[in-house]
Order: structure tokens, then sequence, then C-alpha cells
């Protein structure tokens, strides 16, 4: 393909990447940015142009150690998921937003800390990044056909250009807000993005290599296995190679956590901590896949490629060499799009911590504190973009010098060792509170100038001067002093023995430097709270100690410097409401200076935003010994706080509980009211009706006749008071379960017709018929004499409501398992639907109050349910018998065998 | 007018024996039918009966323009204050409780329409 050919391609990519960028940008909010996948595919930019090209040079090399890298981050994610929740809350309550924040502030926003962390980090990316331009150099000039060109100066070389577009991307779309701390939506969408293409592209090339140009893996392994060290190839080696095995397996545990880009797109970009869990599995499964297919790749190159080409490129020579360019490109694509998504998030975490470590806190601050809110808003914007252009500029030029000397594969493991340095610091930091700056400090210089003399000088000496034998002889012809076989042990490769003793001497330095120094107060309140963060994370702001003196309007003042006048009034706003502080407060304490500097930490770093404040207040220093009782006590405040809140909340639950026991008895009490008065009622008619006939009686001239009915009448109102009388004290008796029941066992069809026999006469008279079949003996415990009262009731109101002549009433036994139901069905009027459901209720009558039942002392039905549920026995109306009315009862087989006299 | 069938036989007879012309009804409807065709001096009115109960009757015996003479009594076996002032604001012209003496009834009675 032409060079213009190429150009255009990737000019187009870098465009669709700004749309992409600018979509999500546009709606930050939408479930396609926001969602555990997201998170995870951008988890993977960790697979770089060192995974998608590297991974195969080394395995066509030196076998499967490639996977080492790899193993790491499996390894560590189960561990990965704890540690970052608790980082991840951290960095969210005290707004960090780079590794270089995170350290610094653990150990008290130490300025100077967080500059040799970001140092630090700037030297082992800087490199990382000229590897990514190594790999689009070189894999442009592999798909260009123009091989006679040569690049005579960066001018006319197009990788700086192609470094120069994604520059622009990175300014564009990482400085939209100047709060580092907020969510850059559009870059972590493309980098999503780019991670599936990456994965898709780097299968779908291993599919072809493997089962097109060579018939499945079987086919691969046999010819593969003619080559001579093939054996090399496929073992896991000795005792010693494992030691190697075992660094690099170190290395790609701690850079997971503590690369500046991984740390961003896992912390800083975080949206949810539940969003770990799915990346729990699912990020394993993405490396498992990015490597399935290197070693087949890396057998098919040796197979299929002369010797001299650069093993690294397999993917892309092997279809080239087939003349299969779409494909070449595609993979080409492939490579580019890990280079760019790495390039954008490791220059964007990097220009943050240059700015917010670096550039603000030692110098630039104090233009800052005279500016205004726009003019501080767009210097801190141009800073950042300054410094990721000069970022990438750098490591282009980085690239151009020492390229020639480094594969891939080496240059990221370089980079690897130098970002561990931070291990010691950083892991310590999560769970050591006695760790300190000075310790830190020194714990990272030492362990840089141990990288520095076994792997750096190395390198340089070869590129500066290459006559000097130190590298060979060792310092001062001392041989164990050689820097790549430090004190004899030469079976490690470069990097592990660089790893070993510079990670041994870091955490020395940093145990033994934390022992001997104690680090102050403010020291001490940070340690307190990232190591048990669980416990202050209550607190908030409440956790930070702090005494002296400011003015609210002092500290107003500069936050809107920064944040302008209406976020500042908004924030502070919520801050009074939140701990009740009153607007016109004039002093400030503690809670308002830690809020202000959280405040400011996510524009200009947590060092930064300590020296404003300090310049605004006049702070007294107080002793550790102050400032962990304080927090002691600030935390027994809020475990007292929260004890009387539940205190209240029982306290409340049983007001609740009381009244609602008031309210029943409030409501039994009516119900006992309106059943006297009821009873009352009841009574006064009969004793009316007896009254007026025998005042009415007096009269000697009434007719005989006359006389008769009358003396019948107050006859029967007798008998209906008697009958009102006994009932009422029977239902009664049964309320308040005096009647003990005498249950016995007895045939239940005996029973039935024995009270048919009661109502006979009157069924009779009124010729109705009552049908009964009950042939089996069925057998069940009851009281006689109750089931009796109960069945004879049903059959009076049977009666009572069956026309002459025509009515019929049945009576049926029912097996229902564990209980007999008997049920009273007859065709009479029926009961009305809106009744159904309270007949069983003591003097049950219709909605109006005012309006009369028909007949019956209104009791009978609420004795017969009383004596059913005493036989733990139900009673209801069959609502979906429509021809007359049916009452069911149940009775259980086996009720309360115990006190069963047989007999 | 009383659904107790005793009652009002009771009633009956003692006004029938002071030569009153006496009417009875059964329910609430019947009574306001019969008032209208007969247009009695008073009207004895039980409060709890089937269907339409004595205060809805009195409400329809008072918006009748052709029965504004006659004169209403309560018979009721609801003899809470409560009750009786309910009653006597509806617009009854007496209220008398459960159990009651006849004599007294008829006394009234004869006191109301002199």
């Amino acid at each position: 393909m032409s060079n213009y050919a190429i150009g255009l391609v990737i000019v187009m990519y870098l465009a669709m990447l700004f749309v992409l960028a600018y979509f999500a940008e546009k709606n930050p909010r939408g479930k396609w940015t926001n969602n555990p996948y997201v998170y995870t595919l951008s988890l993977a930019v960790y697979c770089t142009a060192w995974t998608y090209y590297g991974s195969v040079g080394i395995a066509s090399r030196s076998g499967i150690s490639f996977l080492a890298i790899y193993l790491g981050p499996v390894i560590a994610l189960p561990l990965w998921i704890v540690i970052m929740r608790k980082v991840i809350r951290i960095s969210k309550q005290h707004k960090i937003s780079s590794i270089a924040d995170f350290i610094s502030m653990r150990y008290g926003n130490n300025r100077s800390l967080g500059a040799l962390v970001t140092i630090t980090c700037l030297m082992a990316v800087i490199p990382y990044i000229s590897l990514q331009l190594k790999a689009v150099s070189e894999t442009f000039s592999l798909m260009s056909s123009e091989n006679s060109y040569v690049s005579s100066g960066f001018l006319d070389d197009s990788t700086f250009y192609i470094a120069l577009l994604i520059a622009v991307f990175v300014a564009f779309y990482g400085t939209l807000s100047t709060d580092t701390s907020q969510h850059k939506k559009g870059i972590i969408a493309t980098v999503a993005f780019e991670s599936i293409l990456k994965l898709v592209f780097f299968l779908v090339i291993g599919v072809y290599v493997t089962y097109v140009l060579f018939d499945g893996t079987t086919d691969l392994y046999q010819k593969a296995s003619n080559f001579v060290n093939f054996d090399q190839l496929t073992q896991l080696g000795g005792l010693e190679n494992g030691f190697n095995w075992l660094f690099t397996i170190c290395l790609s545990f701690f850079a997971i956590f503590l690369l500046p880009r991984q740390f961003h797109v896992a912390v800083v970009e975080n949206d949810n901590e539940r969003y770990l869990k799915k990346a729990i599995w699912l990020f394993p499964l993405y490396l498992l896949l990015f490597n399935v297919f290197v070693i087949f790749i890396a057998w098919a190159g040796n197979i299929g490629l002369p010797n001299g080409v650069n093993h690294d490129y397999y993917s892309l020579l092997l279809p080239l060499k087939e003349g299969n360019t779409a494909l070449a490109l595609m993979v080409f694509i492939g490579g580019f799009t890990a280079v760019i998504s790495m390039i954008v998030v490791a220059t964007l975490a990097l220009s943050t911590m240059v700015s917010n470590n670096v550039v603000i806190p030692y110098g630039f601050i104090k233009t800052l504190v005279e500016g205004n809110p726009e003019e501080n808003t767009k210097r801190i914007k141009n800073l950042r973009r300054v410094a990721i252009f000069m970022l990438i500029i750098i490591a282009y030029f980085f690239y151009v010098t020492f390229s020639a000397q480094l594969s891939l594969y080496s240059i990221g493991l370089i980079s690897f060792v130098m970002i561990s340095q931070l291990a010691p610091s950083f892991f310590l930091g999560l769970t050591w509170r006695r760790g300190t700056a000075k310790g830190a400090e020194i714990g990272i210089l030492v362990g840089l100038a141990i990288v520095f003399y076994t792997l750096l000088l190395p390198i340089i000496s070869q590129v500066v001067m290459p006559n000097v034998k130190f590298v060979e002889e060792g310092l001062f012809g001392y041989s164990w002093l050689r820097p790549a076989q430090l004190f004899g042990l030469d079976y490690l490769t470069p990097e592990s023995n660089a790893f070993l003793w510079s990670m041994a001497a870091n955490t020395l330095s940093f145990v033994t430097f934390s022992l001997r120094t104690k680090g102050n107060y403010r020291e001490r309140n940070y340690a307190e709270m990232f190591v048990n963060h669980e416990n202050y994370e209550n607190l908030q702001e409440g956790a930070f100690i702090w005494k002296g003196e400011a003015y609210v309007a002092d500290i107003k003042r500069l936050l809107s410097r920064f944040l302008g006048e209406d976020r500042t009034n908004r924030a502070l706003r919520l801050f009074n409401r939140k701990y009740n502080i009153a607007e016109t407060e004039e002093k400030a304490d503690a809670r308002l200076i830690n809020f202000s500097e959280k405040l400011l930490t996510g524009s200009i770093g947590g060092a930064s935003a300590k020296i404003l404040l300090s310049s605004v207040s006049k702070e007294t220093p107080i002793s550790l010994v102050e400032v962990l009782n304080i927090l002691e006590e600030n935390k027994e405040t809020k475990a007292n706080n929260k004890l009387l809140i539940e205190k209240s909340e029982q306290l409340s639950a049983m007001a609740h509980q009381l009244k609602d026991a008031n309210e029943e008895l409030r409501l039994q009490d009516k119900m006992k009211d309106e059943f006297l008065d009821t009873v009352a009622h009841e009574l006064k008619t009969p004793v009316t009706s007896i009254k007026a006939a025998s005042e009415v009686l007096v009269d000697e001239d009434m007719p005989t006749e006359l006389r008769k009915q009358f003396l019948e009448n107050i006859n029967r109102d007798t008998d209906r008071l008697d009958t009102l009388i006994r009932n009422i004290l029977d239902l009664e008796k049964l309320s308040n379960d005096r009647t003990e029941l005498d249950i016995r066992i007895h045939n239940i069809n005996k029973t039935i017709k024995k009270a048919i026999k009661g109502v006979e006469q009157i069924a009779a008279k009124k010729e109705v018929k009552i049908k009964f079949k009950g042939s089996e003996k069925v057998e069940i415990p009851y009281d006689e004499d109750r089931i009796l009262q109960v069945l004879t009731n049903l059959l009076s109101n049977s009666l009572k409501f069956t026309e002459p002549r025509n009515g019929t009433i049945k009576i049926d036994l029912e097996d229902q398992g564990s209980a007999f139901a008997v049920v009273v069905e007859d065709n009479g009027r029926g009961i009305p639907q809106e009744d159904q459901g309270f007949i069983f209720e003591k003097f049950y009558q219709s909605k109006n109050q005012n309006i009369k039942k028909p007949q019956g002392s209104g009791l009978g039905l609420a004795i017969c349910k009383k004596i059913i549920e005493g036989h733990k026995g139900k009673i209801w109306v069959d609502k979906t018998f429509d021809k007359g009315a049916r009452l069911v009862f149940t009775l259980p087989k086996n009720d309360e065998e115990k006190n069963i006299d047989s007999g | 007018m009383d659904d107790e069938p005793n009652i009002v036989m009771s009633l009956e007879y003692a006004f029938k024996k002071k030569d009153f012309g006496v009417f009875i009804a059964r329910d609430g409807t019947e009574a306001l039918d019969i008032a209208e065709r007969e247009r009695p001096n008073i009207i004895l009115l039980d409060i709890m009966m089937p269907q339409m109960d004595g205060y809805e009757t009195l409400k329809l015996i008072r918006e009748n323009k052709e029965l504004v003479d006659t004169k209403v009594v309560f018979l009721s076996a609801k003899s809470k204050e409560k009750d009786i002032e309910k009653g006597m604001q509806m617009g009854a012209d007496g209220y008398m409780t459960k159990p009651f003496s006849i004599k007294k009834v008829i006394s009234d009675v004869e006191e109301m329409i002199k």
C-alpha cells in the first residue's frame, strides 16, 4: 500500500474516534457508557502494542514465558477486587485523580512525595509510550510498499504526525473540565471500543494463521516440533527459570495496580463499585482470549517466515507474505488501536500528575492565586494541554534515540520494574499506618537508583559510551557488582535481577526509615484515614483533624478563584446543610478546611490544595497523641449518635406498637359498647311488647278470643326473651373459652339424623323436604351437644328462608382428607352477596344500622362459628352456590387426640 | 306504625278503644302511602324498620306539603340522649322510648292534637 493510503486510513480511524468520543461526552449518563462491560473493557488498556505484537516475538524466541505478564493480573484479580474497593472508596472520598495524588495524600498530602511519584511514573511510562510509537512506525513501514523510502528527520516521519494527532485527541477530550476527578466518558468510550477491536482483530488473524495457513493446531505442532529448539519453546525450564517466572508474575501483579493508566481507568473513572464484580471474571477472560493464538502465530512465523525478520511482527508479516493486504491492514489497525488507547490514557494520567503534583505545587500556584476563575480555568487547562504535547514529543524523541537497541518486550519490562518501585509505599501504605513520607521517598529513590544501575546503565552505556567495560566487568572491577548479575546471581534475566534487588532495597529502606522517623500529625491523620478506611468513612470530613484559625470569607474567596462564584456558593451551602452550620458562621472549622481541600484537590491536586488553604489560615500544630484522641472522640460521637438514632427508632417502634394496641383496645371497647347497645335494644323489643299487651289486658271488655291472642303474644315474647338471654350467655361463655368442649368420638351420621329429627315437625308443617343420605359409619371426635346445636341452627335458618311446599334442604358429608365437611344447602332465597362476609358476626345488621334484621336473635350463627372454631374447624358460606344458601363447616379428623376418651 | 306485630296489636286495641281512627303500616313506604291517602292527625313512627327507616320516612313526610299539619312521634328502643336529639332535630314532634306505657302514649297524643 502507498504511504498516503495508509495515512488516509489512519486519519479516518482517528476521525471516527473523535466522533465516538463526542457522542459519549454528549450523553454522559447513557447506559452505553455506564456499565460494567465498558469498565472491564477499559481495563483492557493493559493490552498494548506490547501484547499485540511483542508477545508473539517472545513466544517465537523463548516460548511460553510471555504468559507470565498475563498470569500476574489473572492471579491478582481476586486480591485486586479487595484492594481496589478500598482504593476506589478512598479516592472518591478525597477526590483523588492519580496514583501520585493517592500516594502523596496517604502520607499527609506531601508535596515532594507527590512529585517523586510523578517523576517515577514519567520515567516508567515515557519509554513505554515510545514503545508504542516504535510499533506504529515499524508496522507502518512494513505495510508500506515504498520500501526504498528513508526518513531523513522527524519532520517527514509519519510517526511524528501520528503522535501529534493523538496528542490533539487527548488534549481535546482530556481537558474538558478542570476538575480531574471528573469522569471522561468520551475517552473511556473510545478505549473500550478499541479494546473490542484489538481483541477481535487479533483473534481473526489467529484463526487465519492457524486454520487457513495451516491445518489446525495439531498440524502446526507437528511442523513446529521439527525445530531444534522446540523443547525449549514449550517447557517452563528449570528452577532458575522458575524464579524468572515468579518475578515476572510479581511485576505484572504490581503493574496492574500501579501503572498510571491502570489506576486511571480502574479507580478515577470508576462509576460504580459493583462493576468490580463483573470485572473480576471478565477481565481474566479477556486476557485469556488474547493469548489463545499467540503461541500458534509464533510457531507459524518460525515455520513460514525467513530468518532475520522481526519476530514481533509475525502476525503482520504472515498475511503480507500470502499477499492478503486487506487482512494485514486489519492487523495493522488492530495494533494501532492498542497503541492509541495506551497513549491516550497514559498521557492523560501523566499530564494530570505533571500539572497537579509538580508544576502547580512548585511555583505555578502563585500565579493561580492572583488570577480570576476564568483565567485560572484557562491556565490549568492550557498547562495540561502543554503537558500532553510535551509528553508525547519527549516520548517520540526517546523512541528516535533508543529504540534501535530495544525490543518491545524489554522496554515494557523496564517500565514495569520502574513502576514497581511505588509498590511498597502503595501496598504497605494501605495496611501499615506507621509508614511515613520519608520512608516512602527514600524507598522509592533507593529502588530507582538500583534500577538505574542494574537495568538502565547497561542500555545507556551501549548508546552513549560503547567502550566502557564496567557492565561486563563490574564496577571498579568487582565482578559481584556487575549490574545485570548483582551479587553473583547469574541465572536471572536482567529485568528479574533488577526487580529482585530494587524491590528488596526499596522495601527495606521504606520500613527502616518509617520506623526511625515519626511523621507529623498530618501524616498520621491521613494514615489513619487510609489504613482504617472503614472506620472513618462515615466520619467524612470529621476524620480530618485541624486546629487553628481561619475565616469562612477567606476560604470562600479562595475557592471561588478556582471553582467560580456559583459553584463555590453551591458547595458551601451543601456543606452547611450537611453539618447543620449556620450560614452566618464566620470561623471555619476542621471540616470546612478538609471539605475545601477536597474541592480544590480535583482541580489542582492535593498538595497544592493544602498549600493554598494554609495560606488563608493560621494552623496551630497539634501533637500526634492529640490527633489520635480527637479521631477516637469523633468516632465515638459518631457511634453514640448512631446508638441514639437506633434507640430512638426502637422507641418510636414501641410507641407505634402501643398505639396499635391502644387502637385495638379502643376498637374492642367500642365493639363491646355496640354489643351492649344491641343487646339492650333486642331485649327492649319483647319487653315493650309484653308491657303493652299486659296494659291492654287490663280492659275487662276485651273479647275472650282477643284476650287469648294477647296472652299468647306475651307467652311468645317471653320465650323470645328467654332464648335471647340464653344465647347471649352462651356466646359470652364461648368467647371467653370458659366452656370446655366435651369432645368424644361420635358417628357424625347419627348426630345429623338427630338434628333432622329435632326440626322434623316444623319442616312437616311447612312441607319442606330434608334430604340426607348418610350410610357409611364416619367416626370423628367432637362435642355432640354443641355440633347438634350448630346443625339445628343451620337447619332452622334454612327452614325459615325456604318457601313452603317447594322447599328442599339437603345435607351432605364430604371427606376432605384431614377433615370432614358438613354441607347444609337449601333452595330458599339465599344470602345477599353484601351480607355473606358478615353473617357470622353477632347481631349483624346490614349496612344501615337502623334497619332491622328479619327474624331471629342475631346470635345463632355467631355461636355456630364459635363452636366450630372451638373444634379447630371452619365455617363459611359457599359463595359459588346461587340457587339458595349453602353453608359449610368442617371438623378435623384428629382433633386433640389426647383428650379423647374412647366411648 | 311498627314492624313488631305484637306491639302494634296492643297499640291498635288501646287507641281504637279511645275512638281513634287507626291505620297500620308495616314499613316506611306503606306508612307514607297511608298518610297521603288518609291525612292522619298524628303518626307514631318506629325508627328501626325494614327497607326504609324512621328518619327517612319522617323526612319524606316533612317534604310533603299536604302533610304539614300532621304530627309525628317517634317510638323507639334507641334511648340515648343523642338519639332523641337527632329525632327531634329531624323534625319530630315527640319521642317516646321503649318500653313505653300505652296510657302515657295515649295521653301525650291526646295532648298534641287538642
